[in-house]
């Protein structure tokens, strides 16, 4: 720190490229987790409608799990599988169960069941009453939980850089910055990383407009 | 269509050994108090319940035996609480069963927008509206225009305007007689409200708890000849008055009107209790019966009035 500047601007332009590359490796192991956690999450949520009492045992489970301290869950993990993207993304994934679970449980729970008997009594199938009204009346709620579990991911990626210079995304840069004493790389790690969540997170709020038009509608009404 | 049904009785809204008929293009209005049994009554029709025993039939044919899918997109649905789809526009709600059933989307939009011109929604104004921007008594009405939809023979409605206040109510019931006036839908009507009853229904099947059928007929007939103590209480000690609201005086005798005072004056439409009431008002001995141009054609008096309701009572029992 003696003398040396805060921000060494001549070696963040000498290295956009690097910089960009784990820009998208960050990006690359997000997606991945929040993808595969939403696919299990839906499958746990589902089953948690269909049998009510495995409801409150899945999500003792999922928050149990979202105790365990990444950095040691990271490390664990290395005996089992290695220093591997596997071993990267079996953290990333299971911490974002406890985020989606509720949420999309509470989003089919919302659809009102006025609106439910309205759609068997007109001659909705289960398929056509699931796919035309459940879901799109579910969607705000998903929508919420996405948009934690992706802010969430985005951040706890960077801890997946213990496993190696080839994981951890931008976190490489706020490892490599710590043994190095330079700020710089530190500061180019974590603000990257918090801009990547700020903008993920506006675009689930995008996604969600899109999606939810009427939801919009009741706002700006009245 | 007969329905004969008999599910496990003593849980409230269990029905027991109903059975009787509704002509074609007639209003029947189950009418009882809570936990009677007559919105099970109802939902056995499109089978959201499935009765334990009996048949309904529907046209000659048994609901039981049907597609329940297809049964249901050819019964119109309206419920208390609507159930307008929350994220479809006013348009997309009421085209719902049309789209299921596989009409074309210019189609569906033209049915849509018609229906929302019969139901007295200006469709230019509120196709595009959701649900939420709607007050109550327009999502009503969008929910009769949604059952109505694919041109149902039957409708079954279930307590639809009972959560509007007082004066939509009467407002959504006038106009669902205008409509029914022209479409000859044939009806099964489920409320609590005996004035409703009365005034929706051609014929009325008056509930007792346990979900027997306490009397069915016309309301004229229910009101003047309860078959049961039971009946009798439901109907009210007011019964003989809402006889009177059954009759408009265009069905009155009139007497020659005399001397002319300051008398009050009744469209042929005005229902004879509300000539009665405005006779008892003004405290005057009669008042000028208007004929359909609005032309005096003779004296009312509280006498006629009175005997309007022994006359007929003469007539129906001698018919029996």
């Amino acid at each position: 720190m003696n003398g040396e500047p805060l921000v060494r601007w001549d070696w963040l332009f000498a290295h956009l490229g690097p910089i960009a590359d784990r820009v998208v490796q960050h990006l690359y192991l997000a997606a991945i987790a929040v993808g595969i956690g939403f696919a299990i999450s839906f499958a746990l949520a589902a089953l948690s409608i269909r049998r009510r009492r495995l409801f409150p045992l899945i999500s003792i489970l999922a928050t149990g799990v979202y105790a365990i301290p990444s950095f040691a869950l990271f490390a664990a993990l290395v005996a089992v599988t290695g220093l591997s993207v596997l071993t990267a993304e079996i953290p990333l994934v299971l911490y974002t169960l406890v985020l989606f679970v509720p949420n999309i449980v509470a989003g089919f729970d919302a659809v009102p069941g006025d609106v439910l008997e309205a759609a068997d009594g007109l001659g909705y199938t289960a398929g056509e009453r699931w796919w035309r009204v459940e879901l799109p009346l579910a969607v705000p709620l998903v929508v919420a939980g996405l948009r934690l579990a992706t802010v969430s991911t985005i951040g706890l990626v960077t801890v997946s850089a213990i496993l190696g210079n080839s994981l951890g995304g931008l976190g490489y840069y706020i490892l490599d910055g710590y043994h190095r004493h330079f700020t710089t790389e530190i500061l180019v790690g974590g603000l990257l990383s918090i801009g990547l969540a700020a903008l993920a997170d506006l675009g689930c709020v995008l996604l969600q407009r899109l999606l939810t038009p009427w939801a919009a509608a009741r706002v700006a009404v009245r | 269509m007969t329905k004969r049904y008999d599910a496990a009785s003593g849980m409230p809204g269990a029905v027991n050994d109903l059975s009787f008929e509704v002509p074609a293009g007639a209003i029947c209005v189950l009418v009882g108090p809570s936990g009677c049994g007559k919105t099970t009554s109802l939902k056995m029709v499109n089978r959201l319940i499935e009765p334990s025993a009996g048949q309904i039939l529907l046209d000659g044919v048994d609901v039981g035996t049907e597609n329940v899918t297809a049964l249901r997109r050819r019964i119109g649905y309206v419920i208390q609480q609507v159930g307008l789809f929350p994220h479809l526009t006013v348009e997309r709600n009421v085209a719902v069963v049309p789209g299921l059933v596989g009409w074309s989307r210019e189609r569906q939009r033209t049915r849509s927008r018609d229906l929302l011109s019969m139901v007295g929604l200006d469709p230019d104004r509120y196709a595009d509206r959701y649900p939420s921007q709607l007050s109550g008594g327009e999502r009503q009405r969008v929910g009769v225009a949604r059952a109505l939809a694919a041109d149902p023979s039957l409708m079954l409605m279930d307590e639809p305007f009972a959560a509007v206040d007082p004066i939509v109510r009467e407002r959504l019931q006038d106009e669902f007689l205008r409509v029914q006036r022209q479409l000859a839908k044939t009806i099964l009507f489920v409320t609590h409200d005996v004035d409703e009853a009365i005034k929706m229904g051609d014929l009325i099947a008056v509930l007792e708890d346990g979900g027997r059928l306490a009397q069915f007929g016309p309301p004229d007939e229910i009101l003047a000849r309860p078959a049961s103590e039971f009946v009798a209480r439901f109907v009210g000690q007011d019964r003989g008055l809402k006889r009177l609201s059954l009759r408009t005086v265009a069905d009155l005798k009139v007497e020659p009107i005399g001397h002319a005072d300051e008398l009050p004056a009744f469209l042929s439409s005005t229902t004879l209790r509300d000539a009665l009431s405005i006779l008892l008002a003004a405290d005057t001995r009669g008042g000028i019966a208007l004929d359909e141009a609005g032309l005096p054609r003779g004296l009312v008096t509280v006498d006629a009035i009175a005997s309007a309701l022994a006359d007929d009572a003469q007539i129906d029992t001698a018919r029996t």
